[in-house]
């Protein structure tokens, strides 16, 4: 919970990792350039006091990721989004066991949403089923990038994709977290083009289709198609820490989602460790729109409030204290659309 | 900008090596870089510091390029490698082009040196080519300096309502940066540029209502940002991977202030 002048703030940090990236965990050149990149994102955005030595970076594990998240960062909630990139990592780039472990130890505090990959096709399937009861799976996240012998990526409207997603569906998996990725098949097209996330959420409205980074870099594509499919949720994850370094960016991200969507669809991350939340939540508690900025509105307090917990604790059908909520008044104005998550 | 002609002695700016005598053809050889463009940033590789090194060799150019990460879309990658092959090829000499510390820089410059082109470079993972990529961005391009153009006319105009702009020609703007840049999308997109023709139209040509025209601007409004936004962080990544690109890297000609 985070506090300021008065007003408390549940925090629910909606994509975060537990990563392995340390050289023995590498199985090629691929990486270490995948974690060097993530290195670049986090030394270009995040303020200097917050940079960590690069030996760090590459393994945070347990331990700190409580510190980082709830003893330091403010979070009440946090939700695991791993990716596997088992074509770079010999164990896997996010660390299925150890968070796992983690998110049992801490119930109350940690959610894991794990991933699955279509071009398994039934074994993959089969494996999704023993999943979601082993995990007891409210979301996935799918990474539609990710190399898998020849194969450098996949489209959500494939066949065995729809497969996957009913099975979805009849697992009781609701929120389906999506990022999306530069090498896919063909290179004829654009890959990070969100068309077929449109025909997924039309053909599984009761789906919630969360797509990471809102879109960036096609923030124009996602906006487009999430106005038209009130299932299309924004997540903040790399769009935050524009909030620091180039605030300006920020208030036209911010003032941009909530014009194409709404204040519900909103979901605040700090796609930790790529960064750490409190910094984060402070600064964008403390942010406004830039005044001469006079084609937004300014951001209120609740919606501060619903993007920094309260929309995703509705999707998990997470317990917020009396206290954080917002009073019914407010609430039923946000409700008033069709555009709330499925919980 | 431009490394081989008024960087300051000593400077970190991209490594130009040669003698003097090869001056002209290095600065012909930066000219002709600065006519290739990022397809997502519209913006000349030169200015975003896309170019690392230039060299020559016994009478052949070398070009070494870097992007802001290993994991650019290779897509877009190749098309900017090959474009700036194809610009030096055009001066009439020897050139090679090399991507460095690309996660396909191995398979690009395969093709590159082999002259291979797209569907010989990439071999199964590419079906056709890249026209319908090239075409896709370019009428972002033009989407988003319709909205430059356009915002600036409203801010010069603070009585003009929104609606207003359907009747605003393209004679009516101001002999500036972004009507000039306005003016060079419609001309690659084969778009009329006669003064009297809508300075607002829509991606396939068309003029539009007054009443469409909030939803088009925001439509547009929506682009720009993410266009401008995705310029800034490519700036800053490849800052933050070659600390030296910062002397090689100058800001669009016309672009709102974002920090």
């Amino acid at each position: 919970m985070y506090t300021k002048d008065g007003e408390k703030y549940f925090i629910l940090d909606a994509h975060v990792a537990l990563w392995d990236a340390r050289p023995e965990n590498q199985r090629n050149i691929h990486g270490k350039q995948f974690i060097d990149c993530f290195y670049d994102y986090h030394r270009n955005l995040s303020p200097e006091s917050e940079v960590w030595p690069y030996e760090e970076y590459l393994y945070q594990g347990g331990e700190r990721l409580m510190r980082d998240l709830f003893t330091d960062g403010y979070v009440d909630h946090a939700i695991f989004q791993p990716a596997l990139l088992s074509a770079f990592y010999n164990n896997g780039f996010g660390q299925t066991e150890e968070a796992f472990a983690l998110a049992q130890r801490h119930p109350d505090k940690l959610t894991y949403n794990h991933c699955w990959d279509p071009r398994f096709e039934q074994a993959g399937l089969d494996q999704l089923k023993r999943d979601a009861e082993r995990f007891g799976l409210k979301g996935v996240k799918l990474y539609t990038a990710e190399w898998q012998g020849d194969s450098r990526g996949y489209k959500l409207d494939d066949p065995w994709s729809y497969r996957y997603l009913e099975a979805c569906q009849e697992l009781g998996i609701r929120n389906i977290h999506i990022h999306k990725g530069p090498t896919i098949r063909p290179l004829d097209r654009d890959a990070f083009d969100v068309a077929d996330i449109d025909k997924v959420a039309t053909d599984f409205t009761d789906l919630n289709i969360i797509v990471e980074h809102c879109g960036l870099p096609r923030l124009e594509d996602f906006c487009w198609i999430a106005t038209q499919e009130p299932n299309v949720h924004a997540g903040l994850a790399v769009a935050m820490p524009f909030i620091h370094s180039r605030p300006r960016y920020f208030a036209q991200i911010i003032g941009e989602l909530l014009y194409w969507l709404d204040e519900d669809r909103i979901q605040f991350s700090s796609d930790y460790a790529i960064w750490t939340p409190k910094w984060l939540v402070e600064q964008f508690v403390d942010f406004q729109i830039p005044e001469d900025m006079v084609e937004y509105a300014p951001l209120t307090t609740a919606q501060k409030k619903k993007i920094l917990g309260l929309n995703a604790a509705k999707m998990y059908d997470i317990d917020v204290p009396a206290e954080c909520r917002l009073p019914s008044g407010e609430d039923s104005t946000g409700n008033k659309t069709e555009a709330v998550a499925v919980a | 900008m431009g490394a081989a002609t008024n960087e300051p002695a000593g400077a970190d700016a991209a490594a130009v090596v040669g003698s003097a005598a090869d001056a002209p053809l290095l600065e012909r050889a930066r000219a002709a870089l600065g006519t290739v463009v990022d397809p997502e940033l519209d913006e000349p590789i030169t200015d975003l510091g896309f170019v690392r090194s230039m060299d020559v060799a016994d009478g052949e150019l070398v070009v070494h390029l870097r992007l802001p990460t290993s994991f650019c879309a290779p897509n877009f990658a190749y098309l900017m490698a090959s474009d700036a092959k194809d610009a030096l090829l055009a001066l009439g000499v020897a050139a090679t082009v090399r991507l460095d510390d690309h996660h396909d820089s191995e398979i690009i410059n395969r093709g590159l040196a082999a002259d291979a082109g797209y569907r010989g470079t990439f071999g199964d993972e590419a079906d056709e080519d890249l026209d319908d990529l090239r075409l896709t961005f370019r009428r972002k391009a033009h989407t988003a300096a319709m909205e430059r153009a356009l915002t600036r006319y409203l801010r010069a105009h603070p009585d003009l309502p929104e609606e207003g702009l359907h009747a605003v020609t393209l004679g009516d703007l101001p002999a500036d940066d972004a009507t000039r840049a306005l003016l060079r999308h419609r001309r690659t997109l084969g778009l009329s540029t006669a003064a009297d023709r809508p300075a607002l139209i829509g991606p396939d040509g068309e003029s539009c209502s007054p009443e469409d025209v909030p939803w088009r601007l925001r439509v547009a409004r929506s682009l720009r940002v993410s266009m401008d936004g995705n310029a800034h962080f490519c700036r800053g990544l490849l800052r933050t991977r070659y600390p030296d690109s910062a002397a090689d890297q100058s800001p669009r000609a016309f672009q709102e202030k974002v920090s």
